[in-house]
């Protein structure tokens, strides 16, 4: 039945991994990254690029995984949230989300985490108006944001 | 095993200093959710596991003539598939209202009602098997609005039961001589208000994998109330509890929004035990819509009569709930919204008449604050409108009406620690409310609430305990089993957290095992956030029967009284806690003390009815907000909120914080845009882009302010803090419009279409207002009088 198109090689680069997966053009990143290489940490929401809840890092930039055809990340360096921290030692954004309770079902927290390493990664001391336009795209509806920005900024400061 | 008969101590704070309540800690499980580590429901796969897809009605009200199934078997990856046929038993959450079947066969109500599942090696695979079964519809007439609902069908009604007409349930009740009240009232006023439906949208879609083997049924679940889907599930599948497993999953976000049990949770299992094989259901973000069980559109009449310095001397409250295609928690929704009015004002007379309609909608049910959202808003903006009306200033009206602490309510609500005053004035004082200055288009408004610690009655009737819990301290460390249910709100973290604090040891310390049927003693869920003040005092009492165990057997070695030992920092007396563990475990052997919950039986009436409203304790929220308004536009630009909140004393300050500000956001998103609306019965916008809410550049600063009590029933003084926060903020919106433009805007949410119309209105002469112009004729039964408390009864 599903036997109709054919699967494609895809390579790329998960975590800083070198991957050759076999994979049906038409699957996305994001079920790439959690059904075929089991990466769970990154979640869906929507699939239809309305709530930020897959956002993976793609050579840096911020993108919706659940958007992403396997020929757009061919080559490309794909970060996940299981990238992110350094063994059991958590990244400054983890520990600041930790640190301000802006965790509360965690489910939008690994998208929130990477778009938040981003924007610090490329403006290391954002302005609050600069973190509220920076992360707009990614929902949550437990914290109601005000915790997340503040970890953002406590983040920026640890970086600093 | 060795359990503990004596009672524990009760005092809020033995021994004095609390080293963990009150200190805002991180959360147990937020390393695992930083890390993306945490394994959701839909998160969890098992070797072999199919995947299950629905076909639903596309007609909102049909009766099913046939489902033919017969292309599905050709289809390649095809394990099984279920119709109405093959789970017939109805069931509902409450016992009154048991009218949903896990697929229909004979009609549909709504449009995404389940009518066949497949299993299929893919999801692809299972859902082109959907699209191959033919289903023959013969549409009926479709119910589209309360009004409609109210008239006799061309048709037939939605259900065979209920009734007149569409009606699902009636209620009519008075408490105290209001026609006296409002006989001797100098001000007799009368409003008109619509509070539109809207929905949860959780971030995670709701998620279900069951795997059935060996004469035991599993379920994980994205469910806020894994015992009543473990009822459920036992009744629908004929199988004894002993049987079935039930696993609340992590869980990403509820809100009320997954406290049902689901028809995806009942057809997994069943295909597992069919097929052998584990089998998963993933809602898609449009079916989690169709899931629902939202906040209920409300429309609403209220009638008050004050004295002319502003005293209430009676009320009188009408709703009429349109509840979508099923019962749900409907019959507790519609008292809901006429029981708490009396939390917040000494109102001495009170009449409630309420109904609740069904509707080819998508079910209604509870969605945090359950039917209290849309009459506070009601409440609060038609108590300004008195104010301005008599010339009191808003708040000192309220101040002249507030309840009392330790009274009870004219509808018997029993009314403990009350912080009404406190949270009025901390909010006040710190918003500048009564000395704002004034420029155009710029406004504040103020509104209060009170919200239940816990309902006071489980949802089916039976005498056991609400919460139990067991602790298991041996060599391999200290485990905590309860079945309470962790959605993000910190329920883990509370129960860790009180554990650890009469254990003298550190939250992270304490192993759990929560929202599991199969390995913890029963919690009803997390809803009518009881987590804190039912789990946490079951908690407590086992974490102190455990410690008298160990400070008994470390007082024998020393060579003291018990009484003597101090407990904390890991260590009983002098012996490490390991220590003591295991010199305990040579004298008893194992070691296990449980805590369970059962509220007092004295907090309502016993009227019919009188089950909705009662709660051990109540918390009591204010808030002001601080808006613009675009008089050319009608947009809002939020400015701040301030939100006071009564929480007796919080056990983590961090997670109460965080509770506050989600529940300012998510009122906030309710008063200003949310709505889950219709058009010739199809859902106007099924997606996390076209149902609008806040993002972060909607949100505005939020302060937030704790007021202690102290509750004398709550442990360590505590109460709720997951609800009661919405509350307040959605009438103060639309009273923060009407301080800046000079216009009501009656119907929630107030969009900036509604604001324009209110102004163009009073630009052309009119009242100067949107909002509903009439109430239908509802056939009310006759009305009960319950005779209110008498003065003994009233003073606790």
């Amino acid at each position: 039945m599903s036997a109709i198109v054919s699967s494609e090689v895809l390579r790329l680069s998960v975590n800083g991994h070198d991957r050759e997966l076999l994979v049906k053009p038409y699957s996305t990143l994001l079920e790439v990254l959690r059904e075929d290489l089991r990466l769970t940490g990154t979640k869906h929401g929507c699939e239809a690029g309305e709530c930020g809840a897959c956002m993976v890092l793609v050579d840096g930039i911020p993108k919706l995984s659940c958007l992403v055809l396997p020929a757009q990340v061919e080559g490309a360096e794909v970060t996940t949230i299981e990238g992110i921290g350094d063994g059991s030692d958590l990244h400054p954004v983890q520990q600041a989300f930790i640190n301000r309770g802006a965790v509360q079902c965690g489910y939008c927290t690994p998208a929130m985490v990477l778009a938040a390493k981003a924007l610090l990664d490329a403006n290391p001391a954002p302005s609050r108006e600069e973190i509220k336009e920076a992360l707009a795209g990614n929902l949550c509806r437990c914290t109601g944001y005000v915790s997340i920005v503040e970890a953002v900024e406590e983040a920026g400061m640890a970086l600093a | 095993m060795r359990a503990a008969t004596t009672e524990p101590d009760r005092d809020p704070s033995p021994g004095g200093e609390l080293r963990l309540v009150g200190k805002p800690l991180p959360r147990v499980d937020g390393v695992a959710k930083v890390k993306g580590a945490t394994a959701y429901a839909d998160d969890i796969e098992l070797p072999g596991t199919l995947y299950c897809k629905f076909l639903r009605s596309h007609h909102p009200h049909a009766r099913v003539l046939s489902v033919d199934t017969s292309a599905v078997s050709s289809i390649t990856g095809v394990a099984a598939v279920l119709t109405g046929q093959d789970l017939p038993t109805k069931y509902g959450i409450m016992p009154t209202s048991e009218d949903e079947r896990a697929l229909e066969s004979e009609k549909v109500r709504y449009v995404g009602d389940p009518v066949a599942a497949v299993a299929a090696v893919d999801e692809e695979t299972a859902l082109a098997a959907c699209r191959a079964i033919r289903v023959e519809y013969e549409p009926l007439e479709a119910i589209e609005s309360i009004e409609q609902a109210l008239v006799p069908p061309v048709d037939e009604p939605i259900h065979d039961y209920g009734g007149p007409a569409n009606i699902h349930r009636l209620a009519a009740l008075e408490f105290g001589e209001v026609d006296d009240g409002f006989a001797r009232a100098d001000h007799i006023r009368e409003d008109l208000f619509f509070f539109e439906g809207n929905t949860h949208l959780p971030m995670e879609q709701h998620s279900s994998i069951a795997v059935d083997v060996g004469d035991q049924l599993t379920l994980w679940s994205s469910t806020q109330t894994p015992h009543y889907v473990h009822r459920t599930l036992s009744r629908v599948l004929h199988l004894p509890m002993g049987h079935i497993r039930v696993v609340a999953a992590p869980h990403g976000g509820g809100f009320g929004g997954k406290t049902d049990p689901f028809s995806h949770e009942i057809v997994v299992c069943k295909l597992a035990m069919l097929t052998g094989h584990p089998v998963k259901c993933t809602l898609t973000r449009e079916e989690v819509f169709y899931a629902h069980r939202g906040r209920h559109p409300v429309l609403m009449w209220v009638r008050t009569g004050v004295s002319s310095d502003g005293k209430i001397l009676a009320m009188h409250f009408r709703t009429a709930l349109d509840g979508g295609a099923y019962g749900s928690y409907g019959p507790a929704s519609m008292l809901y919204t006429g029981a708490l009015q009396t939390t917040t004002y000494d109102i001495p007379a009170y009449r409630f008449e309420g109904v609740r309609v069904f509707t080819n909608k998508a079910p209604c049910g509870p969605k945090r604050g359950h039917g209290t959202p849309q009459p506070r808003f009601a409440l609060e903006v038609h108590l300004d409108k008195i104010a301005e009306e008599i010339g009191v200033d808003p708040v000192e009206l309220r101040r002249r009406n507030y309840v009392k602490p330790y009274t009870r309510t004219v509808n018997w609500l029993r009314i403990t620690s009350c912080g009404i005053e406190e949270v009025t004035d901390r909010v006040v004082e710190a918003s500048g409310f009564t000395r704002r200055t004034r420029r155009p288009g710029h406004g504040m408004g103020f509104a209060v609430s009170s919200y239940m610690c816990g309902a006071g009655l489980p949802i089916y009737w039976n005498n056991m305990p609400h919460t139990e819990c067991v602790i298991q301290v041996s060599r391999g460390g200290v485990t905590l089993s309860c079945g309470a249910t962790e959605i993000g709100q910190g329920s883990d973290s509370v129960l860790a957290t009180v554990a650890a604090e009469e254990l003298g040891l550190w939250p992270n310390d304490i192993r759990l095992v929560t929202g599991d049927t199969g390995l913890a003693p029963v919690d009803l869920g997390s809803y009518s956030s009881r987590v804190t003040f039912m789990a946490g005092n079951a908690v407590r009492d086992a974490a102190r029967r455990m410690r008298e165990i160990l400070t008994g057997v470390a007082a024998e070695k020393m060579g003291c009284s018990p009484a003597e030992i101090e407990v904390r920092d890991g260590k009983v007396g002098e012996l490490a806690f390991e220590d003591a563990v295991v010199a305990a475990q040579e004298r008893f052997g194992a070691l296990s003390t449980h805590g369970s919950y059962t509220p007092p039986s004295n907090l309502g009436g016993s009227f019919k009815g009188a089950g909705v409203g009662p709660s051990p304790s109540y918390s009591y929220s204010a808030a002001v907000v601080d808006l613009d308004v675009d008089p050319r536009s009608g947009e809002l630009h939020l400015n701040k909120v301030w939100l006071a909140h009564d929480i007796g004393r919080p056990i983590n300050a961090l997670a109460v914080k965080g509770q506050v500000e989600g529940g300012v956001y998510m009122g906030l998103g309710e008063a200003m845009m949310e709505a889950q609306a219709y058009r010739h019965g199809l859902h106007k916008q099924p997606s996390m882009l076209d149902y609008k809410s806040p993002t972060f550049l909607e949100m505005p600063e939020v302060e937030t302010i704790l007021v202690e009590t102290i509750d004398p029933e709550g442990p360590y003084g505590a109460k709720e803090v997951g609800q009661g926060p919405l509350l307040p903020v959605i009438p103060a919106v639309a009273s923060a419009v009407h301080d800046a433009l000079g216009v009501w805007v009656d119907e929630v949410p107030v969009t900036p279409d509604k604001i324009m119309r209110a102004l163009d209105a009073k630009a052309k002469g009119r009242d100067g207002r949107f909002g509903p112009k009439s109430f239908p004729d509802v056939p009310y039964p006759t009305m009960v009088k319950v005779a209110p408390p008498d003065a003994a009864a009233t003073a606790l």
